[in-house]
């Protein structure tokens, strides 16, 4: 009986629901262009210039590495306070490794991920299989990490770091194909392959499923979400060209997150990540092997926490007690912006990308306009608040 | 009883929630000093009629009137009608574990002055008040330091510390072992001694017997009758007949058993309880089900059903099993989900929202859940035949859906459902153990849950049925175990079934089979 009547409004009531599904995401983005294009203004074109597009890049590498680690792991529903501590941590055993073990840099850099590994590992198992919740875990390994990195570099800093290791966080990569005026060739070459191989999946992906006459989007729709991002690329190459070209980590951080984004959604393991923060019991009850999904989500955020320690310790050129400070912090609050959800299920590593690029650009724009670096943080964390309160009421309002 | 003394009186009871009508004219009326327990089948009324009341539904939500000592009671909450004396106690107990027994007879009625707690008048008040229980224990025991059945007296502590005059106690003995039971009915039969009169609901009519001193039944939202224990004709033969006493509509497709081999076994399986593991929870129950043949089984709240289901699927539920797997002839473990859901074994949980499905993940998700393996490759998802195949099911299961791409939570309760038997039936299971699937659904759903489910008997699946529902069992199964106290107390077949025998296997204590 309240079938017949629930029935034809079923499509309707779902529709306003995808509408603002589509809003969230889209949303995020639209908040990073807005807080751009407001800084653009306010710091007089200061803000895109070609040094400070570098600059974002770069300054920002190990925030956006940390974060693709911290997404997954919220998904699933826990939390990761560690990686700040184990940055400094891994840190400083890369400088020890290449310093006093005299280890050519890129054993270093294989040594530093594999520490990153044991930690992850260490806090997989307490999590996993004791189940200590990971907010304790992770609170016990940001002081244990913190104390171990003073105990190795004996309260000082090692300095010194080869050339090679330097240039992961801060190098380019060589103009190989030469300048014309003043902008580097490689780079822009770069930027097209990455657009032509943008509309070639698309594109692709689209015919294997009409082929299979499922539903498509429509091609005006594909090509211009093709348009702007292809745009986006060359306008963020042409500035990055006519400063010192590509830098290194661009091309490690596009492949990570080019390969994460794939796993969380084509992967098996993926698809558990979610199941397990969707309902666990669900997932349980369905044969996923929470703890060892859980477990390999510890080990992976810890070797992308020792990758984040590579890459700060090679752009500081030193390794020192204090680095990675609050790192943590930053990389969860890119996870929320981006619009994962605080119990768990939801989350995107494009949306934590964007929400990392949200925090950067304001760090930076406020930097620029010379903001005390006392308010620049009351700012940031207003901006987390509103971010969050913004998703939560939005839920809300479509219903649960 | 020559002169009855009523304490309350309830008339006209009329309540429904958006068009459906739960109480129906309802009229109950309470003796001073009695045991007045209240009967009849899950769905009967008897919560929503203690919720009335108990003013959880406050006074103008229903119609009709509640005279209390004789006086017009209109409760806005439930603040309101225990300051007139009405407690209830319900079936999960709201005792805080971590703080002693003092502190919880107390709660939001602390021994206090301006906000300070006297904790010596707490303490000497809590221990007359133990005594008047009959419970020896230190007053600053935590709470989780005593076991379930003390844990429901110091509930019934905490009730005569705020002066109660009428008691409700919702199956209370549904989660206690039989001595604790024992005890507890013998302080219920003596309230009367402390001024306090008794309203109880109960499923064991063994326990009604015992300390009722009226009875009476509700059956689909209405009173049907209220018998005078102390009557020579009062049986539970007529409690039961009152309780059941409804024809069998027409809601069922139409289905020809074609039974084949056995396929799936269990012997002597045994589950305690994985907090109170002294208790036993599933006892030594035994039973079989053939190829194309839909085997019931009947119990009520607290039988034990789901979890001899949920401990016999993987160990989802339960300590310290014990018993044997045979599927097809051949001994299996069952001890994990991987293992029974590569020997064919689904099982469709009762609690769909939170056991069965991520109400936040997709249909087409949410179907693969289970047999993911069967699209992926080297690890890696095809999303496209992922997605061809929960719109195969979105079209064989009739899911009103615009998309599969859609979340499951924004779907009604029968198409949730319907997602759900999905994603197990990718699985290609050959026994499907299908815990109460037509809870929480519409009738049109329901009869379409019905059909499939005759589809996968005839494709000649061994198909389990647990409902909490005679007439589903009656109308669906080709043979039905009752099961009470957590043994199978019969097995009867189609044509031997009614609801009469059913429902007095149902509410047999095991040591009635012994």
């Amino acid at each position: 009986m309240s079938a017949e009547t629930q029935t034809p409004t079923e499509p309707a009531a779902v529709a306003p629901r995808r509408l603002a599904i589509d809003l969230r995401q889209y949303g995020i983005l639209a908040a990073l262009v807005a807080i751009i294009v407001l800084f653009e203004v306010l710091t007089g074109g200061r803000l895109l210039m070609p040094g400070n597009v570098n600059n974002l890049i770069q300054q920002n590498s190990y925030v956006l590495i940390l974060a693709i680690g911290m997404v997954m792991v919220i998904i699933a529903g826990h939390i990761d306070l560690s990686v700040g501590s184990v940055v400094a941590m891994v840190g400083a055993v890369a400088a020890l490794a290449m310093s006093e073990w005299h280890l050519p840099w890129w054993l270093a850099v294989l040594v530093a991920l594999f520490a990153g590994a044991l930690v992850g590992a260490w806090q997989g198992f307490w999590v996993a299989y004791v189940q200590i919740p990971a907010f304790i875990v992770t609170l016990a390994g940001m002081l244990l990490f913190r104390g171990l990195t003073l105990v190795f570099l004996h309260g000082g800093t090692i300095g010194g770091l080869p050339n090679e290791f330097v240039a992961i966080g801060a190098g380019w990569l060589p103009n190989w194909l030469g300048t014309v005026g003043r902008t580097d060739v490689l780079t822009m070459v770069l930027g097209l392959a990455a657009c032509v191989l943008l509309v070639v999946f698309q594109v692709s992906a689209r015919n294997a499923r009409k082929k299979l006459a499922l539903p498509v989007e429509g091609l005006i729709q594909l090509w211009g979400k093709a348009i702007v991002a292809s745009a986006a690329i060359l306008a963020v190459c042409w500035q990055l060209a006519n400063y010192s070209g590509t830098p290194i980590i661009l091309i490690i951080l596009a492949a990570l997150i080019l390969s994460y984004n794939f796993i969380l959604n084509r992967s098996v393991f993926g698809r558990h990540v979610y199941a397990i923060g969707g309902n666990f019991f669900a997932a349980v009850m369905s044969g996923v092997k929470t703890k060892r999904v859980n477990f390999a989500l510890f080990v992976n955020i810890g070797m992308l926490a020792a990758l984040a320690g590579v890459v700060s310790t090679s752009r500081a050129g030193s390794a020192v007690a204090s680095a990675g400070q609050n790192y943590e912090l930053d990389a969860i609050a890119a996870v929320f912006i981006g619009g994962a959800a605080v119990q768990g299920g939801v989350g995107t590593v494009t949306g934590a990308m964007i929400g990392g690029l949200v925090m950067g650009v304001l760090n930076m724009g406020l930097s620029i306009l010379s903001v005390d670096a006392a308010w620049q943080m009351a700012i940031k964390g207003l901006v987390l608040l509103l971010a969050v309160a913004f998703d939560l009421v939005n839920k809300r309002r479509g219903g649960r | 009883m020559a002169e009855r003394d009523p304490i309350l009186r309830m008339r006209g009871i009329t309540k429904d929630f958006n068009g459906v009508r739960a109480l129906d004219d309802v009229s109950l009326e309470v003796t001073r000093g009695e045991v007045h327990a209240i009967c009849g089948e899950n769905g009967a009324g008897k919560s929503t009629l203690m919720k009335v009341l108990s003013g959880v539904y406050p006074h103008g939500t229903y119609t009709g009137t509640i005279e209390l000592n004789g006086a017009d009671a209109a409760f806005t909450d439930i603040n309101a009608s225990e300051a007139s004396g009405i407690v209830i106690i319900h079936q999960e107990l709201a005792l805080n574990p971590l703080q002693s027994i003092a502190e919880n007879i107390f709660l939001g009625n602390e021994r206090a002055r301006r906000g300070v707690i006297n904790w010596d008048r707490t303490t000497i008040e809590a221990g007359v008040l133990l005594k008047k229980v009959g419970l020896k224990e230190n007053p600053a025991t935590k709470i989780f330091e005593i076991g379930v059945g003390k844990q429901q007296l110091i509930e019934i502590a905490k009730a005569m510390a705020k002066d109660v005059s009428l008691l409700i106690l919702d199956e209370p003995t549904a989660a206690l072992n039989d001595e604790d039971s024992d005890h507890l009915l013998e302080l219920i039969a003596g309230m009367r001694d402390h001024g306090i009169t008794c309203i109880l609901i109960s499923h064991k009519l063994r326990e009604v017997r015992r300390i009722a001193d009226r009875v009476t039944v509700l059956r689909d939202g209405k009173t049907i009758e209220t018998i005078d224990m102390s009557d020579p004709d009062a049986s539970e033969g007529r409690i039961i007949k009152a309780m059941v006493g409804r024809e069998l509509n027409n809601l069922f497709p139409p289905h020809e058993p074609q039974i084949g081999r056995e396929m799936f076994r269990v012997e002597d399986w045994t589950a305690y309880h994985p907090i109170d593991t002294g208790r036993i929870v599933v006892d030594h129950a035994s039973f079989n089900v053939h190829a194309g043949e839909i085997v019931g089984f009947a119990g009520l709240m607290g039988a034990g059903r789901t979890e001899l289901a949920m401990s016999l699927f993987g160990r989802l539920w339960g300590t310290n099993i014990s018993g044997r797997v045979f599927k097809d002839g051949q001994e299996i473990s069952t001890a994990t989900v991987d293992e029974a859901v590569a020997h064919g074994i689904a099982y469709v949980t009762e609690d769909r929202k939170r056991y069965g499905l991520n109400l936040i993940g997709m249909i087409s998700t949410n179907i693969s859940a289970v047999a993911l393996a069967q699209f992926a490759k080297w690890g890696i998802i095809d999303r496209n035949r992922e997605y061809l195949t929960a719109e195969d099911y979105r079209r064989s299961m009739n899911i009103k859906t615009p998309s599969v791409s859609e979340l499951v939570g924004r779907l009604s309760g029968g198409n949730q459902q319907k997602v759900v038997l999905s994603k197990w039936l990718v699985s290609g299971p050959d026994v499907l153990i299908l815990d109460e699937p037509t809870r929480g659904i519409d009738v049109g759903a329901k009869y379409e849950i019905y059909g499939l489910i005759n589809q996968l008997a005839e494709q000649g699946k061994a198909v389990v049925m647990i409902s909490s529902e005679l007439p589903e069992l009656l109308g669906m199964c080709d043979r039905i175990y009752a099961i009470s106290e957590g043994a199978i107390t019969g097995d009867l077949r189609r044509v031997e079934a009614t609801q009469e025998n059913l429902m007095y296997l149902m509410t047999m204590g095991k040591e009635e089979l012994r």
